[in-house]
């Protein structure tokens, strides 16, 4: 049994189809790449899956549960996290308080406080912030503020983390620290779901790819397949 | 809530809040009879005020509904102030508008921005428009008498409420809750991705607030002796509570309770002094205040504070 599954899940905006019928999975310690030209639904896909959107016709397993249409709140608590495309931080709290509400709230378990914070301090050191973790959030580079949103997904202690263009906007450097963190959460046995824009780091860090084209999948393979695949690149470059 | 060490030097405030609480107790047993009633007006204001902070400063969602809540509250101490006791009444209109917001918040806190603001809005005038109907329609009046009740008695009432409203607050700033509301005010779709039931919180803490507004309505009734519709849902004491709310500033819970004692203070001195213009001097300051003090008065304190102290990171 996969970890995620998603059967024939379909959202219409209006009379346009932003996801139609996509079937996927996702298994347990995989990296798995969502890749598709602008307005393909990889986004919209994701809000699906993390409840901040509601499909209109399909389902989405989670460990065999049924977690179509859940609020959000539950979606976390049941072990997927996210990070979001533009990032969505608390710009007026430290870095250390972005992480440990993710911790106080993201868990079924319920944390004290002081647990809170030292989790909270355990994910800024691993995703390399804790030398600015008093710092508003307002105040970092965007490269931080992103790596602070994995480390506020991480908090919540999930078994499946999506993440929504970690790499947009950053510079070559900084996207191979990325790739490296990306590497390191897998090693901590946490799944891991990718909407990238790069493809130097898709190629590099998945197992295995899923395209999506106005709202459905054209393609599905290992890199290699992916980059070989006629659909694929008639999509990205025309014919 | 902070996740800092407690200073020693930073004592002197809540020693100051002991002191001038301890004052504010025993005001009927030294102070004149006037002190006394205009004591009672501005503690009315400062519970408008820092009720509405407590819902609004941290989340950002501006309520215009004070003035529901609060008319909700003279009500009830117009229909059942004569057959019940004054301490039950006023938990009674405590109780009541906490159930109407629980209601109206679980049906409109998806509302965003402009949208939450009008509809709050719209609240206290529909509620008035349909008292008015009801009234004429089922009582044959439009005003009804209040059960007077000893100013002493009004005053330590208001007060009482007042003091559980400071714990109410100082209590939720503390808690995890504190934190949580203010990630919906930061980035709300954020915080329902961290594990926060935002929906579940945005309307609890709304309906929170609205009990000290209905008490402090039952309570402020009495002193009135008549009203009617346009007296109690009157949407002045939604606008009241806000401005003076940023007039203090919202970035401590002193801020709306400072701003709500000099204005409430302010009006009363105006409206003495320069009956004609206390209006127009009212305006003056509240645009020199929003133009000028965009954190209130409380971050004009804590900027001077900063200053004399001289480091720039005090407050983080």
């Amino acid at each position: 049994m996969p970890l995620l599954e998603g059967k024939g899940v379909t959202r219409y905006f209006g009379g346009l189809a932003a996801v139609h019928k996509v079937d996927f999975y996702v298994e347990r310690g995989e990296i798995v790449g969502l890749i598709g030209p602008n307005g393909a639904g990889k986004t919209t896909l994701f809000n699906l899956i993390s409840g901040a959107l509601v499909p209109q016709s399909g389902q989405i397993h989670f460990k065999g549960e049924n977690i179509t249409g859940l609020k959000p709140h539950v979606i976390c608590k049941k072990g997927i996290a996210r990070t979001f495309q533009l990032v969505r931080i608390f710009p007026n709290m430290s870095a250390l308080e972005n992480v440990a509400l993710a911790a106080l709230f993201g868990r079924p378990d319920g944390l004290s406080m002081k647990q809170a914070l030292e989790e909270a301090e355990k994910w800024l050191e691993f995703v390399g912030l804790s030398a600015v973790k008093g710092v508003p959030a307002r105040n970092l580079t965007l490269a931080n503020q992103k790596r602070l949103e994995v480390a506020r997904a991480l908090a919540t202690d999930p078994e499946l983390l999506l993440l929504d263009e970690l790499m947009a906007g950053l510079n070559p450097t900084e996207v191979a620290q990325a790739m490296d963190l990306v590497n390191q959460i897998r090693e901590r046995g946490i799944t891991v779901f990718v909407v990238e824009h790069v493809m130097k780091a898709i190629m590099g860090i998945c197992d295995r790819i899923i395209v999506l084209h106005h709202g459905e999948k054209i393609a599905e393979g290992t890199p290699q397949e992916i980059a070989n695949s006629r659909t694929v690149i008639e999509v990205y470059l025309g014919e | 809530m902070r996740l800092g060490k407690i200073n020693p030097k930073k004592l002197w405030v809540p020693g100051a809040t002991f002191v001038v609480l301890a004052l504010l107790a025993t005001l009927p047993l030294y102070a004149s009879t006037y002190s006394v009633i205009l004591l009672t007006s501005i503690l009315m204001f400062v519970i408008l005020a820092l009720s509405w902070a407590l819902f609004s400063a941290p989340t950002g969602y501006i309520s215009l509904a004070p003035a529901a809540f609060f008319g909700v509250g003279i009500y009830t101490s117009a229909i059942l102030g004569k057959q019940l006791p004054f301490p039950l009444v006023v938990s009674l209109g405590g109780l009541i508008s906490f159930c109407l917001a629980l209601l109206v918040g679980a049906l409109t806190l998806r509302l965003r921005g402009i949208y939450f603001a009008m509809f709050t809005f719209g609240l206290v005038e529909l509620i008035k428009h349909f008292w008015l109907w009801y009234e004429i329609q089922f009582t044959g009046t439009r005003g009804r008498f209040v059960v007077v009740v000893p100013h002493n008695t009004i005053y330590l009432a208001m007060f009482a409420v007042f003091v559980l409203l400071l714990l109410t607050t100082y209590l939720v700033r503390r808690s995890r809750l504190g934190l949580a509301l203010r990630s919906i005010g930061e980035c709300e779709e954020a915080a329902a991705h961290i594990g926060v039931n935002v929906n579940a919180l945005k309307t609890v803490m709304f309906a929170v607030s609205a009990i000290f507004m209905g008490a402090a309505g039952s309570i402020i009734a009495t002193r009135w002796t008549y009203v009617d519709p346009y007296i109690a849902f009157n949407p002045l004491y939604s606008f009241m509570a806000v401005l003076m709310a940023l007039f203090g500033g919202l970035g401590h819970p002193y801020g709306p309770i400072l701003g709500a004692a000099i204005f409430a203070y302010l009006e009363e001195l105006l409206i003495t002094r320069f009956p004609y213009y206390y209006m127009l001097i009212f305006g003056v300051v509240l645009i020199i205040t929003v133009l000028y003090l965009p954190e209130g008065l409380i971050g004009l304190i804590g900027k001077i504070w900063r200053r004399v102290r001289g480091g720039h990171y005090a407050a983080a």
